[in-house]
């Protein structure tokens, strides 16, 4: 697993309360982690804080799986 | 100075999560020794509000929807099955429907413009009307939340502007009307600050940078300003204060141009 991967799933364990084996790259944020709207709002903010990355209403909005927030932080850190 | 909120009891309306204004207040409150008690909307919510204010030592937590008058009711009998009086109250309550939140105020649906004034601007009044009824005679103080985009144009900020300024006059109305109780009521405008109400402004980071290169301190404000200033407004510092709309935006509304130390910045 890449350092970005890392540190996203260690920022969805804290901020979802939940085991760090569920939370893999295919993992849906709803789906299979049980976030709410709230939640995801909240882990987008927690992103651009850990990576100083800017992540816009448009992108965060096609943000569904763990994955697709590692992927999108990795094309944009700086 | 520990104690200043010493015997003060309180209701926090508003909390969302430790990035909220609110949060800094109660914070600060609780610090200084006031007993608090705090309201959410929704189970979204309660999940957050709880935890939060476990850490101050209170399990007082229940819901109150604002825009339903019964359930206001409910809510301060609550509120009052456990306390026999109330000392003041934070108002930090605001809600529009977020597609309404960037672009043209022009295109304000009625729907909209109605849920926004009785969420934003009346709910202050219904609950100050409600907390009032528990206030001791020697008075209460109550705080709201406003923003500068009540009193000058900010983009996408739109019909929360509007809201924001009905607030600051209520203000003003219920401020006079509480006066002889010895009752005040005053607004805290604060700065931008990134919290999950901010979230539904467009363009956010724009508004954010652009205070934080343009206002006189030359930097953006934090949870910790706004809980200072909330601190005094609520103890018995800002006494001979009512009907005030204090801003805590790091000087942001005496500016009348961009600074000249300040690059040019546009949308990223």
């Amino acid at each position: 697993m890449s350092d970005t991967a890392e540190r996203v799933q260690k920022i969805v364990v804290e901020h979802l309360g939940v085991e760090s084996d569920k939370v893999t790259q295919e993992a849906s944020f709803i789906d299979d982690l049980g976030a709410d709207s709230l939640d995801i709002v909240e882990l987008v903010m927690a992103f651009e804080e850990e990576f100083g990355v800017e992540i816009p209403d448009d992108a965060a909005e096609k943000i569904t799986t763990v994955g697709d927030a590692t992927k999108y932080i990795e094309e944009h850190k700086g | 100075m520990n104690g200043l909120m010493h015997g003060k009891r309180g209701l926090i309306m508003g909390l969302a999560n430790d990035k909220s204004l609110a949060w800094g207040i109660a914070k600060k409150l609780s610090e200084h020794g006031a007993e608090l008690a705090f309201s959410y909307q929704g189970d979204a919510l309660k999940k957050r509000v709880e935890p939060l204010a476990a850490q101050l030592g209170s399990d007082f937590v229940f819901e109150c929807d604002v825009s339903d008058m019964a359930a206001l009711d409910t809510a301060f009998d609550t509120l009052k099955s456990r306390w026999e009086t109330l000392d003041f109250v934070v108002h930090a309550i605001g809600f529009s429907d977020k597609s309404e939140l960037r672009g043209h105020y022009l295109d304000t649906s009625l729907d909209n413009f109605l849920m926004t004034m009785n969420i934003s601007a009346y709910s202050l009044v219904a609950v100050t009307k409600r907390a009032v009824e528990m206030m001791p005679e020697s008075g209460g103080s109550i705080i709201t939340l406003t923003y500068y985009g009540a009193e000058k144009v900010i983009p996408h900020y739109n019909v929360m502007g509007v809201a924001k300024a009905a607030l600051e006059s209520s203000v003003q109305y219920l401020a006079n009307d509480l006066g002889p109780r010895n009752i005040r009521v005053n607004a805290l405008s604060a700065g931008p600050v990134k919290t999950l109400a901010a979230s539904g402004i467009g363009d956010f980071r724009y508004i954010l940078k652009w205070n934080e290169l343009n206002a006189p301190l030359r930097r953006n404000i934090t949870i910790d300003d706004v809980g200072g200033a909330g601190l005094y407004l609520l103890s018995d510092l800002s006494s001979g204060v009512t009907g005030e709309v204090h801003h805590v935006d790091a000087g942001y509304h005496l500016v009348g141009m961009k600074q000249e130390d300040a690059p040019d910045i546009g949308l990223t």
